[in-house]
């Protein structure tokens, strides 16, 4: 098979089309088929982890989180054959929180992006089938809640709301959710507007099938990776969100997440003693910024299998020299795979995307409405 | 500038809408907020205090929901933003003023530096694509992903508690000094902003390094990128021809940024005991001064708006595209 990068035949001069250089393709291209790819391999797994983890976590913990070991000591222990990640001031032990908090950190991002992602295709998908009046209401609301800072709504909200009640997770959820549909509807209404002049939505349109319909079976299939995109942002959102208000301690304190497990460490200046406890402060933020990573690689994998200039980007030099592939100037020519084979990048993407989705939906935004 | 208009038609709503839903919620949650604010007052409290703070809330009160509403316009559009319980007999609007100048400097500049330092490295990555930059991509997104107020902590704990380079907390040296025009005192300032100012840029770098890469990645396949360099031009030229194009989309992040970064570092200044407004909110939030929290609130939104509009203008200047659309 033959991997031809951006010969121009014009070039040459004389009308004869210079010999392709062959290459054959080795181990080193192999990493950018999709589900094969490092980076998604490493997010799918690390992401898998933490869901697991957060189902059964509460069950394996060795200690109730709450539970004050030892009423003697005042100081926090290191981590300890006893106590894994040590434990807090009041003799907690920090890996019973760690899985207790991640259940319910992992369960209020997860309600918070499939709501919110929910709400972005109805909003978005409908505006922009529609268009007219509904078109811009709906942005217009859209805009509204883009532009209104999401946090500080968030404290108002929960400082009146957990003061009299303790909130349940998914009720968490949904209203973080209320601040983080909104741009993933503006994406959703730019793509569909692409779409709804399309030969097979006209035609569908034509032989008289309902406009859910349409939206649903012709409109939405083409959506999906941006769909997933969205959901992943929302997710990373949700966790942030979550951990930042249970931070503040907006959200109470007793309701164990990794927030609240930062705030008592915080409270307590776990940072600011001379022996610093890390393993108190530590394992809650690695866990929120992992748990984080995870899911913005699986995008990176989304991005990349969209657009295909990143895929080809994300061949290093070294890649590249060893499947001998001539080293030229960095413009103006991206490499395309002509020739497909059984181990070709062409083959790594399982039917051809609309190519106005092309362009990374949330990588570069586009103001103008 | 009809444009302009459009956008500036969605800010006057959004603020209506956003001092609209401040007013609501209070009145839509459970709870009676005046009673908890009574209790939290220590001093005597006048039955004038109690008649204002139901009328403020909406309970014991005969005004009608419409009467209320107008009456909490009325008090806003005077800048009385309500009594603060917590720094009682403060105004709202006092505290705030006094908070704000302090998230401004470091947050602002800490933004600043952000995007010029990211989108430059950006360009980078994208002209040398493939290189050790780009390997760095995942650990950066990590920065990115793990909550800023972590960061600081982690920052705090190594850099002022382990190392002893720079200070724990506050905004300056509280103890021995005081407020004024001194070289001391400045000092004193930027010495205390740049833990928490390089906190901040390292979490919010590697969006701007890879929304500019990415960008780039695109122009730089455009035919006068590659005129320029078939020309023989110098390969800054060249870089600068690619690059100008490219940055339309981050200087646009840029202003919806400010709003993200405005919120993310209200928790950076609570980590570093920061007195800007960070703080005054977890205050707030302690001792449940709603008045402060709905305060802070609305100048969040109001600053938001602002860097909003201000960022169109540049956005109109910038591309012409945007001028002849509409």
């Amino acid at each position: 098979m033959a991997l031809v990068i951006g010969t121009d035949p014009a070039a040459t001069g004389d009308g004869q089309p210079p010999p392709l250089p062959t290459v054959r393709l080795r181990r080193g291209a192999r990493v950018l088929q999709l589900p094969k790819s490092l980076k998604v391999r490493i997010g799918l797994g690390f992401g898998l982890g933490f869901i697991i983890l957060a189902v059964i976590g509460p069950w394996i913990a060795p200690d109730n989180p709450n539970t004050s070991l030892s009423t003697t000591s005042g100081v926090p222990q290191a981590p300890s054959a006893a106590h894994l990640l040590g434990t807090t001031q009041v003799q907690q032990d920090v890996l019973s929180q760690l899985l207790a908090g991640g259940r319910s950190t992992i369960l209020v991002a997860i309600v918070a992006g499939l709501i919110a992602t929910t709400l972005a295709v109805l909003f978005g998908v409908t505006a922009g089938y529609y268009g007219g009046v509904l078109d811009d209401l709906l942005s217009m609301l859209a805009n509204i809640f883009l532009v209104m800072p999401a946090l500080p709504l968030l404290i108002v909200i929960f400082g009146f709301l957990s003061k009299s009640t303790s909130p349940s997770d998914v009720l968490i959820g949904l209203v973080i959710s209320i601040t983080g549909w909104a741009y993933g509807a503006r994406v959703m209404r730019a793509q569909t507007l692409s779409m709804r002049q399309r030969d097979y939505v006209v035609s569908a349109r034509a032989i008289g099938e309902h406009g859910w319909r349409i939206m649903m079976f012709e409109i939405l299939p083409n959506l999906l990776p941006i769909v997933a995109t969205s959901f992943l942002f929302t997710v990373i959102y949700g966790v942030g969100t979550y951990t930042a208000l249970s931070f503040l301690g907006v959200i109470s304190p007793v309701h164990w997440s990794w927030g609240t497990m930062l705030y008592w460490a915080q409270s307590a200046q776990a940072a600011q003693q001379v022996r610093i406890e890390w393993w108190w402060f530590v394992p809650p933020g690695l866990a929120v910024g992992l748990f984080g990573t995870s899911l913005a690689l699986l995008n990176f994998g989304i991005d990349e299998f969209i657009n295909p200039r990143l895929r080809a980007a994300g061949l290093s030099r070294r890649t590249a020299k060893r499947a001998g592939l001539p080293r030229r100037s960095q413009l103006g020519l991206t490499p395309v795979v002509r020739n497909s084979g059984p181990v070709s990048i062409a083959a790594a993407v399982p039917g051809q995307l609309p190519d106005e989705i092309g362009h990374g939906p949330l990588a570069g935004t586009d103001r103008r409405t | 500038m009809r444009l302009i208009a459009r956008r500036l038609a969605l800010y006057i709503v959004t603020a209506i809408v956003a001092i609209t839903v401040n007013f609501f919620i209070p009145r839509l949650m459970p709870g009676n907020p005046a009673e908890v604010a009574i209790g939290h007052m220590q001093s005597t409290v006048t039955p004038q205090t109690i008649a204002a703070l139901d009328l403020q809330y909406g309970v014991n009160t005969h005004t009608s929901l419409w009467g209320q509403y107008v009456h909490y316009w009325d008090q806003l559009l005077h800048g009385n933003l309500g009594i603060s319980f917590s720094a009682y007999p403060a105004t709202v609007a006092s505290v705030i003023r006094a908070a704000l100048p302090w998230t401004i400097g470091l947050v602002g500049m800490a933004t600043v530096i952000s995007f010029v330092l990211g989108t430059l490295l950006g360009i980078a990555a994208a002209w040398r694509r493939g290189s050790w930059l780009d390997n760095l991509l995942p650990a950066m997104t990590f920065f990115q992903a793990a909550p800023y107020f972590f960061v600081a902590i982690l920052a705090v704990a190594l850099f002022a508690t382990k190392l002893g380079w720079f200070p724990q907390n506050s905004g300056y040296d509280t103890i021995a000094l005081n407020p004024g025009l001194s070289w001391g005192y400045i000092s004193s300032v930027l010495d205390h902003a740049v833990l928490p100012a390089l906190t901040i840029v390292a979490g919010s770098i590697a969006g701007w390094i890879i929304g500019m890469r990415n960008m780039m990645l695109t122009t730089m396949d455009e035919d006068y990128v590659l005129i320029a360099q078939a020309k023989g031009l110098p390969k800054r030229r060249v870089i600068s021809y690619a690059a100008r194009n490219a940055i339309l989309p981050s200087v646009s992040g840029f202003s919806l940024a400010i709003g993200f970064v405005v919120s993310g570092a209200l928790l950076t200044e609570i980590v570093f005991s920061y007195p800007g407004i960070g703080y005054i909110l977890l205050q707030a939030i302690g001792s449940e001064d709603y008045p402060l929290l709905q305060g802070i609130f609305l100048i969040i939104t109001f600053a938001v708006l602002a860097a909003n509009l201000i960022a169109d203008f540049v956005y109109a200047f910038l591309d012409p595209r945007t001028r002849q659309e509409a």
